[in-house]
């Protein structure tokens, strides 16, 4: 059920074509995508030239690469040359980037073909998709239910099979928290581990891309292929992370983990995803490990800092969409009311909301009351992440409250959105590496996600508890 | 100034650092390219791309930090500076705040301490042209912006509040340009924007603790632009004073055009920067290694060659400025120094401040294009030192050699220069005119002084008219006196 890892094994001993595996694929679209609308833009013509390009490779005796004709969706962040990368904002219109992000061409010269950039919400910034230029997308398990968000179109993109892998954009859950209400696995790296560049700035300090999958292992050999150092991010770690593909298979024995007392038992966690943390518990347990309950006491303000820092960063790194070089200009009889009638033309209400937070924190006369003092939860979340992981490999959590709810049921709350990540901002925060992966459905037959933290770099510890609890919850 | 009153004066100076690339970028740090040619995504601002440090501008600082005796702290911190304007990509630029690369360094102006509170780095941002309107934004039809300068390394250098005269703001100026200059981290061309200074200036009454309100003073695009910018504003804050009014803090422009500062109507923007760490750079930490190589790459500096060359060549304070201020004129006179056999480093020195630099001038034309060698000159002070040639005679050999590709010695023999020093032919030529000029020799003998002066005069005049002016002067006198008793 390694869908990735099966076509790439299948393109490179040339059992199969890239491009009749690409034709499956744009055929699913085809059928699916009016309902769905995982994509922004469907890159058919691009697509195909890639594959027949891999098939050509094998063809002259080359490998392609560990990614050989699979095809994948990139989220609409990431910078693609030539090819338009709009954030789901009007502001963006038109503009297409001169260059690819590293991510995009890591996972190009490994021989994966790029399908589509995928819906989010503007500028990643929500929990729905829904807040988006180009429209809503809706959850492939039950369509009148959201994916989640912001990188909701990448993991419905996976859970509707129009490709076996996409990538995402997680700064305060953003892919794990539609990996968990599309069933599917997300994984947010450490922050480092991935090149940022090409990654259209939410959150500087806090954005990371991962990959989405159907299989841990799928999930690992795109991690393995888009982590490692890049001299055009200086953020990026310069050492070459291990590979986490290796380790899946060595099991969880004798792995201490810790189950997260504050956000197990956090008010607004459905009982039926508090019963699948229970379950994943025992299934680990009955796998070798052992398992605790912890309490790490200042992830409780871990929202309240992130709305302070995220808005902050975000304020700064979306204020030179201003009309004067690249996409939307609204004209003005001068500089000041031009910027000004661009961005309330082109930006969407909570991408104005955030922009005024932020603006709002880092104010003279507010700035250490504000931003200051969310830095210093996020060093408290920091030392207390520390002194757990004294004690544990792994930490365990839900990784959303709920399953996925209905389109606009919290649309015009944006309090009760927030809340959505409640569980999955802490890492962001750390900076440090967590998952979501499936376990079970409620009753429904909605997926609940289960989320597994680790320190930074452990990546490979985190992936031997992803494998073990997808073996465990299949 | 009223007696009453003294200034207090602090100097921003903005340099552009000499580097090959950006601050952030692989691209052309270039001046003079066609607009919007040396740019990419990063100094474009463009979405999803980061900045990287350039290693040589880390460099560049730590070597102005061992020549001006500034603390290095183990971090320093990258900021944003937040506010909006069409030539600044990214409507933010890129700046340190509170933590700078550089604190606490020192410079010293004729034996007085200047302090420089720090020195940090920053990008510089594009450039705006406006079209129509006279140039002018709010009347202008377009603008046109060209980002090739966005990005480029800026340090900037603020000092404490410790010059008190516009006299000394300009000493400080020139001296921190030769030194910016020495160690070859800048051009510190203030008339083509590579520096830029700025000046915060109050007064207050002589034996006064506090300070009075700053107002900035910008604009101002020379070493005399600063120094009559200050004296004017120094003036009109005594006597706004003096009338009882309130000094208020604002930032004045300088006009060269009517010699007085201007306040500006309405400020651009907000002055609230929001300023936050840079969360797309990581803490600047030079390492060990990188510290010690940057002070043994500080060269003698202007002050310490300056006293140098006075102690062992023996010039006045005023030639010594003058050598080290010029560009290439020191190494010049040293270099002469060196190759010299006969006669005095200090006769170097004149030549070179007085008649070589007069050259260079009056022509535009910088030293080492010139077709003088320095062994050229240490070969004319010789000739001179031997007595072969007059003082006015190589003169004239030197501005011959200044022009044309020509040895003094060469130009002495093609124009038959050649001083008479021999005594013999010397008495010889002197007998013969003291005989056909009888006459003269005894009104000289019965004369008064007036006389004496006048014949003896005569007497000279026609000895150096038979020898057509080449005979050694002080000879010919000694000659004189003897035979005239
Ligand atoms: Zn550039």
């Amino acid at each position: 059920m390694s869908a990735a890892l099966e076509i790439a094994a299948d393109v490179r001993a040339g059992r199969r074509r890239a491009r009749d595996v690409l034709e499956e694929h744009l055929a699913r679209i085809d059928a699916s995508e009016p309902e769905i609308h995982a994509f922004n833009l469907v890159l058919a013509d691009e697509a195909r030239a890639a594959a027949d390009a891999v098939d050509a490779a094998v063809a002259a005796g080359d490998d392609p690469g560990p990614l050989a004709g699979v095809p994948i969706a990139l989220k609409d962040n990431l910078c693609t040359r030539g090819i338009p990368t709009t954030c789901s904002s009007r502001i963006l219109e038109g503009w297409r980037p001169p260059y690819d992000a590293t991510v995009v061409a890591r996972v190009a010269a490994a021989g994966a073909v790029a399908v589509g950039k995928t819906n989010l919400d503007e500028f990643a910034m929500g929990s729905s998709t829904e807040n988006s230029a180009y429209g809503a997308t809706r959850n492939p398990r039950d369509t009148s239910r959201v994916p989640g968000g912001s990188s909701g179109g990448s993991a419905a993109a996976v859970a509707a099979g129009f490709a076996p892998l996409s990538l995402g954009s997680d700064t305060g859950g953003s892919i794990r928290q539609p990996a968990a209400l599309c069933g599917t696995v997300g994984v947010k790296p450490t922050y480092g581990a991935v090149s940022r560049y090409g990654l259209v700035a939410f959150a500087s300090s806090l954005d990371q891309i991962g990959p989405f999958a159907g299989s841990v292992a799928d999930a690992a050999l795109l991690l393995d292929v888009i982590a490692g150092p890049d001299p055009l991010d200086s953020t990026s770690s310069p050492v070459a992370p291990a590979a986490v593909s290796p380790v899946l298979r060595d099991g969880v024995a004798g792995l201490r983990i810790g189950l997260i007392d504050e956000l197990v038992d956090a008010d607004g966690v459905a009982p039926e995803v508090r019963e699948a943390v229970d379950r994943a518990a025992a299934a680990l347990e009955a796998a070798g490990a052992t398992v605790e309950r912890v309490s790490v006491p200042s992830v409780v303000y871990g929202l309240s800092a992130y709305y302070l820092i995220a808005p902050a960063e975000a304020s700064s790194n979306l204020a030179r969409y201003d009309g004067v070089r690249y996409g939307l200009r609204v004209d003005g009889g001068d500089v000041a009311t031009m910027n000004a009638r661009t961005r309330d033309a082109g930006f969407g209400p909570e991408v104005k909301r955030r922009i005024m937070l932020g603006t709002y924190a880092l104010s003279a006369g507010y700035y250490d009351a504000y931003y200051g003092k969310a830095q210093k939860v996020r060093t408290l979340i920091m030392r207390d992440f520390a002194g757990a992981y004294e004690r544990f490999d792994a930490l365990l959590s839900p990784t959303s409250p709920t399953v996925a709810f209905e389109l606009g049921a919290k649309a015009d709350d944006p309090l009760a959105m927030y809340l959505s990540d409640i569980c999955t901002i802490p890492t962001n925060l750390a900076g440090h590496a967590a998952a979501s992966v499936p376990f079970g459905t409620d009753r429904d037959g909605l997926p609940v996600g289960v989320q597994v933290l680790v320190d930074a770099v452990q990546e490979p510890t985190m992936f031997r508890v992803m494998q073990a609890l997808e073996e465990a919850g299949s | 100034m009223s007696a009453d009153y003294e200034a207090v004066i602090g100097l921003e100076a903005h340099v552009e650092l000499a580097t090959v690339t950006k601050l952030f970028c692989g691209c052309l740090n270039e001046f003079g390219a066609e607009p919007n040619t040396n740019v990419c995504p990063v100094c474009l601002g463009l979405p999803g791309s980061l900045p990287v440090l350039n290693r040589t501008v880390v460099e560049y600082a730590l070597r102005f930090a061992a020549a001006l005796d500034f603390h290095v702290p183990e971090e320093s911190i990258f900021a944003r500076k937040n506010y909006f304007y069409p030539d600044m990509p990214k409507d933010y630029q890129i700046s340190q705040y509170e933590e700078p690369i550089l604190v606490d360094g020192q410079i010293e102006i004729d034996g007085v301490r200047i302090g420089i509170e720090r020195a940090h780095l920053e990008e510089d941002t594009g450039k705006t042209t406006h079209m129509g309107g006279g140039g002018r934004i709010h009347e202008a039809d377009y603008s046109l912006v060209d980002y090739n300068r966005a990005g480029v390394p800026l340090m900037e250098i603020v000092s404490r509040p410790d010059i008190r005269t516009a006299e000394q703001a300009r000493a400080y100026v020139s001296e921190l340009r030769g030194v910016l200059k020495t160690i070859g981290v800048s051009d510190v061309k203030m008339e083509e924007g590579s520096m830029r200074v700025d000046a915060n200036v109050s007064v207050r009454k002589v034996g006064a603790t506090e300070f009075g309100t700053k107002v900035e003073v910008k604009n101002m695009n020379s070493l005399r632009s600063l120094g009559r910018a200050i004296d004017f504003e120094i003036e009109r804050q005594v006597e706004a004073i003096e009338a009882g009014e309130r000094i208020v803090q604002e930032t004045r422009h300088w006009d060269e055009a009517d010699g007085r500062t201007h306040g500006m109507r309405t400020k651009e923007g907000s002055s609230d920067y929001r300023y936050f760490p840079e969360p797309d750079l990581v803490p600047l930490a030079p390492s060990a290694e990188m510290r010690t190589a940057a002070a043994g790459q500080v060269p003698e500096l202007p002050q310490a060659r300056r006293a140098r060359l006075i102690a062992e060549w023996g010039i006045a304070e005023t030639d010594a400025r003058v050598l080290v201020d010029v560009e290439g004129l020191a190494d010049f006179a040293e270099a002469a120094v060196a190759a010299l056999t006969d006669g005095a480093a200090r006769d170097v020195a004149n030549w070179c401040t007085g008649d070589v630099l007069g050259y260079l001038n009056e022509t535009g034309l910088s030293i080492e294009v010139l077709p003088l060698a320095p062994d050229g000159l240490a070969e004319l002070v010789g000739l001179v030192a031997a007595g072969t040639l007059s003082r006015n005679q190589a003169k004239d050999v030197l501005a011959e050699c200044l022009r044309e590709p020509k040895r003094p010695k060469q130009v002495v023999e093609e124009r038959g220069l050649e001083q008479v020093s021999d005594t013999g032919a010397l008495a010889a030529v002197v007998d013969e005119v003291l005989a056909a000029n009888a006459d003269a020799v005894d009104e000289y003998r019965a004369g008064d002084d007036k006389v004496k002066k006048k014949k003896r005069g005569f007497l000279m005049g026609e000895c150096m008219k038979a020898l057509k002016g080449q005979g050694n002067p002080q000879m010919l006198n000694q000659l004189l006196d003897e035979r005239l008793g």
